[in-house]
C-alpha cells in the first residue's frame, strides 16, 4: 500500500444525501490540512439502484481515485423499501453494503446503520466470516436511532460522519463548522446534537483497527472543485458572457453553473429548444461581437454537427464543451468514457477546421477552457474542450491562489470603426471579409451595426466580400488560408513555454505509457508503481488533440522501444489518431482499453503493463483489454 | 460613446443603398415571386429608416434564402433551417440591431419548425418572412409542408396525402405578436406589412406567399387576392386572438380553394418583447451586450470572486 491514506466510502441511496455528505467530509479533511479528491459513482436510474462517493485524502498531492478504499460507511438505500420491488431489483436496501465490499482493503473498516438493515439479510452476506479473512473491522451502529433520538431520519448521514469521525481520531471541530455554515435554525441544531451524540457513543466502542486518519498541513489556501467549475470559471475568465444551452448528462453541470453566475457577469444564459438551436445562437452571438458558448454530451454534441461546420465555413469563433459518456446511442448516461473522440474531431461534413483540447485535470480545464477562448476568437473558428465524467464530478483540493488572474476578453481580430475606414472594401462600399491573402490567414472581421463594415458571411464557399462563389482558383485559395490556420497554432502552442502535454517519469526509461484526458493523473501513478517495481517506464499525458502535437508525441515515441496507449474506449481511438497524425509507429503502439463504464484503477494499468511487456498472453484484468501492437 | 455608429444613424435613406455592388441583379428564375419580396423590402426599409450597417438580414438555405445576397446589408446566409436561433441571438447580443430572419417554407415550417415556435413564443422583437411558394424550389420541387393535399411530386408521386401546415395558425398559437400574410403578386400591401411588421415591437411573422413557375406550374400566381382589411366581406379584431385564430383557419383553408386572402391577422402591441421580460427578470444587462466588448471601460469580474463557496 502507499502513504498512509484514507480512502473513505459512503454508500447508500441515490436520494440518500450522499453527495453533499461527502462534499462535506472532504471540505472538513482539507480544512484540516489535507488534499483531496473525490471519485463519484453513480447509476443512471433516478430511484432504487445505489451509489456510492470516495473521499480519497493525503498529505501530498492527490492525483487519482486509487485502488480500493479502506472506509466504507454504509448507510443503506432508505429509499427502496417496498417489498413488491424485492422480486424485480432483489433487496435494494442492502446493497450499499453488500455490493461494496469486494474493494475494501484488507485492514478496512465497516460502519453500518443497524437501523435500516434487518439483522437476517446481513447474516446472509458472511460478513463475519469475510471480516476474519481480511482483517476488517464492523462496526455496526445504529445511525437511525441517533438521527432520529435528536432530529430526522435523514440525519442518518451526520451520525455516520460523527461515528467515522470517533474512529478515526479526527478532529470533530471541523464538521461542526461547516455544519454552522451551512445549516441554520433547528436543522443546524439537531445535527450538532446529532454529530455530537455519534462521536460520543463511538469513542466509547472497542476500536480493534489501527487505520486513523492522516494528518497534515497545507502551506497555501485549498480550495475544493470539480472540473465544471473550472471549465464554467475559464470560460468566464475568458470573457464568455454568453451560453445557449440544453441540459444532457453530464454537460449539465457546466451549463448550470454557467447559468447561475451569467446575470451577476453581466451576460446572457438561454436554455433553448434543442442543441442544434443552442450552437447556432453561440454562432449568432459571436457572429455579432460577444464571446459565446455551448455544449453538450455525446448525443446533444450530435445535433450541433451542422451548426459546428458552419463556424468553420463562416469562421465565427465559438467555443463548444463537449462531456463524454459511455455510448453509443442513449448508451450510459452516467458513466465515464472517452469513445467521443473522433465524434469531436470530425463529425460535420467537409475537412475539419477546429482546435480540440482535452484537460487531464481541473487545473488543466481551466486552462484549457481559456485558451480554447483564446484561439477561437484569435483564428476565427470553433474550438472545443472535450472531458468526461470522471471530471466532471470529481472533486479536488486547488490552491486558490491558481485562480486568480485577470479576465480576458479580447475578441480577437475585429476591426473598429476607425480601423475599418483604413480596411479595403469592394468599390461599392462592402467591407472586405475574407481577404485570401490575409496575413496569418486571419482575416479581420466587422460586427454588425460597425460603420462601413457590412458584408455578407455564408456557409457556402464564398469570395472575399462573403459572396457566394465556386471559382475553382477561389475555392482553393479560401480553403488553403482556412485549413493554414491550424499549422499556425500548433506553431503557437509549440512556442509556449508550458505544452499541454504532461510527462511523467525517468526520461531514459525503456516503455512509455501514452493517454489523453482525465486518465491522465492515473497513468501517472500507476508509473510512479512501477518504477517503484523496478520497471523502467514514463508516461505522456497528451491534451492537444486538434493540431495534434506532432512533434512532441513523436520525440516520446522515439525515445521509447515500445507504449502501451491507455484510454477509455473500445476500438482504441486516441491510438488510431496518433498512427493517422504521425503515419508510423504501428509495430511500437499496444492498447490498454476500458469501457465498463468505470475509470480506470491505478492498479488496472500496472498490472496491465506487467503482462504486456511480460509478454503475458492473458488478458490483463477482467474488465481491461488488451490489444497488441500491430505485426505482433 | 457607441462603438457601432451605424446604429440609429439619422440620414435619408436611398433606396439603392440596398442594392449590392457585388450582386446587384438577383439570379432567380424569370417570373419568381421571390423578386417581389427583395423589392418590397427595399422600399420598406427607408420607410422605417434603417441604413444597411444598421440591419442584420439572417437566412436559411434554399431559393429564397439567398436575400441577402442581393440585399445589402450585414447578412448572414447560414444553413437549412437555422436562421431563426442564429437571429435571435444576435438581437440578444445586441437589441439595437434591426434583425430580420427569411426563409422558405421548407426552411422555416419544416426543417426549422421547431425553432419557428420557439423564437415565435419567446417574442424576440425581430421579423421574419417566410417565403411560401408551397414547394422546394432550390431542390427542384418536392413537396414541401405546406403544398397541398394532394399535390405531386417526384417525391410524391401519388400525391400528398398529407393535409399542409396552417402557419399563420401555428405562428399565433406559439406566440407571435404580429401575423400577416402578403403575396407577390401585391407589392403595395406587401412594402406596407413588411414596414409594419420591422416596426411592430416583438416576433413578427409574414407569410409571404411567391410564386415558383419553375417547380410548381400548377400554383396560382396568387391572383386575384382579396385584402382583408380593405374588404366589407371580412370583419374582425385583429387584437382579439380568438377572432384572428378563426379568420387564419379560414384563410388557410381557403387557399386551397383558390381563394388568396390577405392582410393583417394578429396584432398585439402589448405584449412585451423577449429582451424586456428578460430583462425585467435580471437575466439580461441594460446595455446591449456587445457594446462591452468595445468599451474600454467595461468591468470585467472574474471567478476568483466566487471561490468563497469553494474554500
Ligand atoms: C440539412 C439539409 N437538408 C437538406 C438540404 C437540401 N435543401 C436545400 S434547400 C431545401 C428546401 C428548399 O425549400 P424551401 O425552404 O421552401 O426554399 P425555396 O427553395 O422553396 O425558396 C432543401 C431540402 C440542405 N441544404 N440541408
Ligand atoms: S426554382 Fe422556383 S423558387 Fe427557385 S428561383 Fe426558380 S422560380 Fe424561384
Ligand atoms: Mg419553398
Amino acid at each position: 500500500m502507499t502513504a498512509h491514506e484514507l480512502i473513505w466510502r459512503i454508500a447508500g441511496g441515490s436520494g440518500d444525501g450522499i453527495d453533499s455528505t461527502s462534499q462535506n467530509f472532504a471540505k472538513a479533511l482539507m480544512r484540516a490540512g489535507l488534499n483531496v479528491f473525490t471519485h463519484r459513482h453513480y447509476p443512471s436510474r433516478i430511484r432504487g439502484g445505489h451509489t456510492y462517493v470516495e473521499v480519497r485524502a493525503k498529505d501530498e498531492e492527490v492525483t487519482s481515485r486509487g485502488d480500493g478504499y479502506n472506509f466504507l460507511l454504509s448507510l443503506g438505500d432508505s429509499f427502496a423499501r417496498n417489498p413488491s420491488e424485492d422480486a424485480y431489483y432483489g433487496n435494494e436496501e442492502l446493497k450499499p453494503l453488500a455490493e461494496n465490499l469486494d474493494e475494501l482493503r484488507e485492514g478496512g473498516i465497516i460502519v453500518y446503520d443497524t437501523g435500516l438493515f434487518d439483522e437476517e439479510d446481513v447474516a446472509e452476506l458472511n460478513l463475519e466470516e469475510r471480516a476474519e479473512e481480511n482483517d476488517w473491522h464492523v462496526y455496526p451502529v445504529n445511525l437511525r436511532e441517533i438521527a432520529r433520538e435528536h432530529g430526522r431520519d435523514v440525519m442518518r448521514n451526520t451520525a455516520g460522519v460523527g461515528v467515522t469521525a470517533a474512529l478515526l481520531d479526527m478532529d470533530v471541530s471541523f464538521f461542526e463548522e461547516l455544519i454552522r455554515q451551512n445549516m441554520s435554525g433547528d436543522i443546524q441544531e439537531d445535527n450538532l446534537n446529532v454529530l455530537e451524540d455519534a462521536f460520543e457513543r463511538a469513542e466509547e466502542f472497542e476500536h480493534t483497527h489501527d487505520l486513523t486518519v492522516p494528518t497534515g498541513e497545507n502551506e497555501q489556501e485549498l480550495g475544493l472543485m470539480n472540473g465544471s467549475n473550472a471549465i464554467a470559471y475559464g470560460a468566464l475568465d475568458a470573457g464568455c458572457r454568453f451560453i445557449a444551452g440544453y441540459p444532457m448528462t453530464p454537460w449539465t453541470e457546466v451549463f448550470t453553473i454557467m447559468s447561475q453566475h451569467m446575470s451577476e457577469f453581466g451576460g446572457i444564459a438561454e436554455q433553448v429548444e434543442d442543441e442544434i438551436a443552442a450552437a447556432a445562437l453561440a454562432l449568432g452571438a459571436s457572429h455579432t461581437g460577444v464571446k459565446a458558448m455551448s455544449g453538450s454530451s455525446g448525443g446533444g454534441f450530435a445535433l450541433m454537427s451542422e451548426p459546428l461546420g458552419l463556424a468553420e465555413m463562416t469562421e465565427t469563433p465559438i467555443v463548444l464543451i463537449e462531456a463524454m459518456r459511455a455510448g453509443p446511442s442513449t448508451g450510459m448516461p452516467t458513466k465515464p468514457e472517452q469513445g467521443d473522440l473522433e465524434h469531436v474531431l470530425y463529425t460535420s461534413q467537409g475537412d475539419s477546421n477546429r482546435v480540440v483540447f482535452a484537460p487531464a485535470g481541473i487545473k488543466e480545464a481551466y486552462e484549457q477552457t481559456r485558451l480554447a477562448f483564446e484561439l477561437a476568437y484569435d483564428y476565427q473558428l470553433p474550438a472545443i474542450v472535450v472531458y468526461d465524467q470522471k471530471i466532471e464530478g470529481e472533486l479536488r483540493s486547488i490552491p486558490i491562489d491558481f485562480f486568480d488572474r485577470e479576465p480576458d476578453p479580447d475578441v480577437g481580430q475585429v476591426l473598429s470603426e476607425e480601423e475599418i475606414t483604413e480596411a479595403a472594401h469592394h468599390e461599392s462600399g462592402t467591407f472586405k471579409r475574407f481577404d485570401a491573402e490575409a496575413e496569418g490567414g486571419v482575416s479581420p472581421r466587422t460586427v454588425p451595426g460597425q460603420k462601413g463594415g457590412r458584408h455578407l458571411t455564408s456557409g457556402n464557399e464564398t469570395n472575399a466580400y462573403g459572396h457566394i462563389d465556386e471559382d475553382p482558383d477561389n475555392r482553393v485559395a479560401q480553403m488553403a488560408r482556412r485549413m493554414g490556420k491550424l499549422d499556425s497554432i500548433r506553431e503557437d502552442l509549440d512556442e509556449k513555454e508550458s505544452s499541454n502535454q504532461a510527462y511523467r517519469g525517468p526520461e531514459d526509461a525503456q516503455y512509455g505509457i501514452i493517454t489523453w484526458g482525465s486518465q491522465q493523473g492515473t497513468v501517472f501513478e500507476a508509473v510512479d508503481r512501477l518504477n517503484e517495481n523496478g520497471q523502467a517506464v514514463k508516461a505522456l499525458g497528451v491534451s492537444d488533440l486538434m493540431p495534434y502535437p506532432e512533434a512532441e508525441v513523436t520525440a516520446f515515441l522515439e525515445s521509447v522501444e515500445e507504449a502501451v496507449v491507455v484510454e477509455m474506449n473500445a476500438s482504441g481511438q486516441f491510438k488510431g489518431l496518433t498512427q493517422k497524425e504521425l503515419g508510423r509507429f504501428g509495430d511500437k503502439l499496444s492498447s490498454l482499453l476500458k469501457y465498463n463504464g468505470n475509470p480506470f484503477e491505478p492498479a488496472e494499468i500496472v498490472d496491465g503493463f506487467e503482462a504486456i511487456v511480460g509478454d503475458d498472453d492473458a488478458v490483463p484484468g477482467d474488465s481491461t483489454t488488451f490489444v497488441p501492437a500491430a505485426g505482433d | 460613446m457607441s462603438a457601432f455608429s451605424a446604429i440609429d444613424e439619422d440620414r435619408e435613406i436611398d433606396p439603392e443603398e440596398y442594392t449590392p455592388g457585388i450582386e446587384p441583379q438577383a439570379t432567380w428564375c424569370p417570373g419568381c415571386g421571390d423578386f417581389s419580396v427583395l423589392k418590397a423590402l427595399k422600399q420598406a426599409m427607408p420607410e422605417v429608416g434603417r441604413t444597411p450597417e444598421e440591419v442584420l438580414t439572417v437566412t436559411g438555405i434554399g431559393c429564397s434564402s439567398k436575400l441577402n445576397s442581393y440585399f445589402e446589408s450585414y447578412g448572414f446566409h447560414s444553413i437549412h433551417g437555422r436562421s431563426l436561433p442564429i437571429a435571435r441571438a444576435a438581437k440578444l447580443a445586441n437589441p439595437d440591431l434591426e434583425v430580420i430572419a427569411a426563409g422558405g417554407d421548407g426552411d422555416g415550417y419544416g426543417i426549422g419548425g421547431n425553432h419557428f415556435i420557439h423564437t415565435a413564443r419567446e417574442n424576440h422583437d425581430m421579423t421574419y418572412i417566410v417565403f411560401n411558394n408551397e414547394i422546394f424550389g432550390l431542390t427542384k420541387g418536392q413537396t414541401s409542408p405546406t403544398s397541398p393535399k394532394g399535390h405531386k411530386s417526384k417525391t410524391q408521386p401519388h400525391g400528398s396525402a398529407k393535409d399542409p401546415i396552417r402557419p399563420l395558425s401555428l405562428g399565433l398559437t406559439a406566440g407571435a405578436s404580429y401575423v400577416a400574410r402578403t403575396a407577390a403578386t401585391n407589392p403595395n400591401q406587401a412594402a406596407e406589412i413588411l414596414a409594419e411588421a420591422i416596426e411592430h415591437d416583438g416576433f413578427a411573422h409574414v407569410d409571404f406567399l411567391t410564386q415558383c413557375p419553375t417547380w410548381n406550374k400548377d400554383a396560382k400566381s396568387y391572383v386575384p387576392y382579396t385584402d382583408v382589411q380593405e374588404s366589407d366581406e371580412f370583419d374582425f379584431d385583429v387584437t382579439d386572438r380568438k377572432e384572428a385564430a378563426e379568420m387564419m383557419y379560414e384563410v388557410e383553408s381557403k387557399l386551397y380553394e383558390g381563394e388568396v386572402l390577405t392582410g393583417r391577422f394578429y396584432v398585439d402591441e402589448d405584449r412585451p418583447s423577449y429582451t424586456e421580460e428578460k430583462q425585467a427578470t435580471g437575466e439580461m444587462p441594460e446595455e446591449p451586450l456587445a457594446e462591452k466588448y468595445f468599451d474600454e471601460d467595461s468591468e470585467w469580474k472574474r471567478s476568483y470572486d466566487l471561490l468563497e463557496h469553494h474554500t
